[in-house]
């Protein structure tokens, strides 16, 4: 079987709505195994949600999520359990426990769902604190790191059980540019030698296109763009190359639905 | 994943085959410790390992620290692929014995 051309990821026409709010409008997106793919876009994009999705945080109004062959949008009990195991997250403030140790809260995914013995667990936190630069770290508490330390620390906690999928929120933003630049290699690596397949969402352009192997680029719940780092360099699409020039954007006004939003607060 | 144990020269040879994950590394990790406590030094052979998670990994570095300890050797043979990559990834390239085949082992 040619595994590693099969999508871990598949979204169909998605569609959800936060109230009478559509955030995301009949999107269609699927990732390759072992493909590093990034997710651009501007606040309000609806990257939060997307992401929110594949992780079975959140439900849809409509459309179908497949992750690593599992409905996603209908899964629930043990099999969501075992699908967890699987995928990995790093959120942007790395989200430790306050009241463990850096290691205690790297360690806490070993202890809870295998039966590994503590002294493996103990190596496989070392080498992890290791990978990530924070050897010596690990009796220090969560209050006691710096920002780009907890980042680094939280991406050691979601890459402790080897996951297939890692999720990864905003890695470099708030990093110093050093530190920034070390934690894409350190992506590009784990894809390699974990095989893993990594969903960055980042606003850092030179990082997405870096460590891209496709970037998807969202406006207003839409997908604007799915192409190479290469396609999305040479994009005629006003939108995105406003994006690669930090150009803000201009947009269109409508002048009666403005009105009548600032009027009425209704679309 | 499957292993096979058999002699060379005055080792014991621990043949690995398939996958090492999170389910089978205990076993591999009993395995390995039991040749080392026996007095043997060991060839873990990985030319047939296709994967290898981080607790297979730190299975290997509990070994081979049990072996210095007691003045055995651990040398890892013909590791590539992705079990290579994750050895380079943690720098463990650099801390264990390692050869590309049998036949480099000489005594």
């Amino acid at each position: 079987m040619t595994s590693e051309f099969q999508d871990i990821i598949e979204v169909s026409n998605l569609v959800t709505h936060y109230g009478q709010r559509q955030v995301l409008k009949n999107l269609n997106f699927s990732v390759k195994k072992g493909e590093i793919r990034v997710i651009m876009g501007g606040s309000g994009s609806g990257k939060s949600t997307l992401l929110n999705h594949l992780l079975a945080l959140l439900k849809p109004t409509s459309g179908s999520i497949f992750v690593d062959g599992l409905d996603v949008v209908n899964i629930k009990g043990k099999p969501l359990a075992n699908l967890r195991k699987k995928m990995g997250v790093a959120f942007q403030g790395g989200a430790l426990f306050s009241s463990m140790s850096v290691g205690e809260n790297i360690k806490l995914p070993l202890k809870r769902h295998t039966r590994l013995g503590e002294h493996t667990i103990d190596i496989m936190t070392r080498l992890k604190l290791e990978l990530m630069g924070l050897a010596g770290f690990e009796d220090l508490m969560p209050s006691e790191l710096s920002g780009g330390m907890l980042k680094r620390a939280g991406l050691a906690r979601a890459v402790i059980m080897d996951p297939k999928l890692l999720f990864f929120d905003e890695p470099s933003a708030g990093l110093d540019p050093v530190t920034a630049v070390e934690l894409d290699e350190l992506i590009l690596k784990l894809r390699d030698a974990m095989n893993m397949t990594i969903v960055v969402v980042t606003h850092e352009l030179e990082s997405a296109f870096k460590i891209a192997d496709k970037i998807t680029v969202l406006f207003d719940g839409e997908i604007a763009i799915t192409g190479t780092v290469d396609e999305i360099k040479q994009s005629k699409d006003q939108r995105i190359v406003d994006l690669i020039n930090r150009r803000p954007r201009n947009e269109q006004v409508d002048a009666e639905q403005y009105i009548k939003r600032l009027t009425t607060g209704k679309n | 994943m499957v292993y096979q144990q058999t002699a060379h020269l005055h080792y014991q040879l621990l043949k690995l085959t398939g996958e090492i994950d999170l389910h089978n590394s205990p076993q591999v990790r009993k395995q390995l410790l039991a040749i080392l406590n026996q007095g043997n030094s060991v060839l873990v052979d990985f030319s047939q390992l296709s994967y290898i998670d981080s607790s297979g990994i730190a299975t290997l570095v509990e070994a081979f620290n049990l072996a210095k300890t007691n003045a055995l050797k651990l040398i890892l043979v013909g590791a590539v692929g992705a079990p290579l990559q994750v050895l380079e990834l943690t720098n463990l390239n650099k801390v264990f014995p390692m050869v590309n085949v049998l036949d480099d082992i000489k005594e």
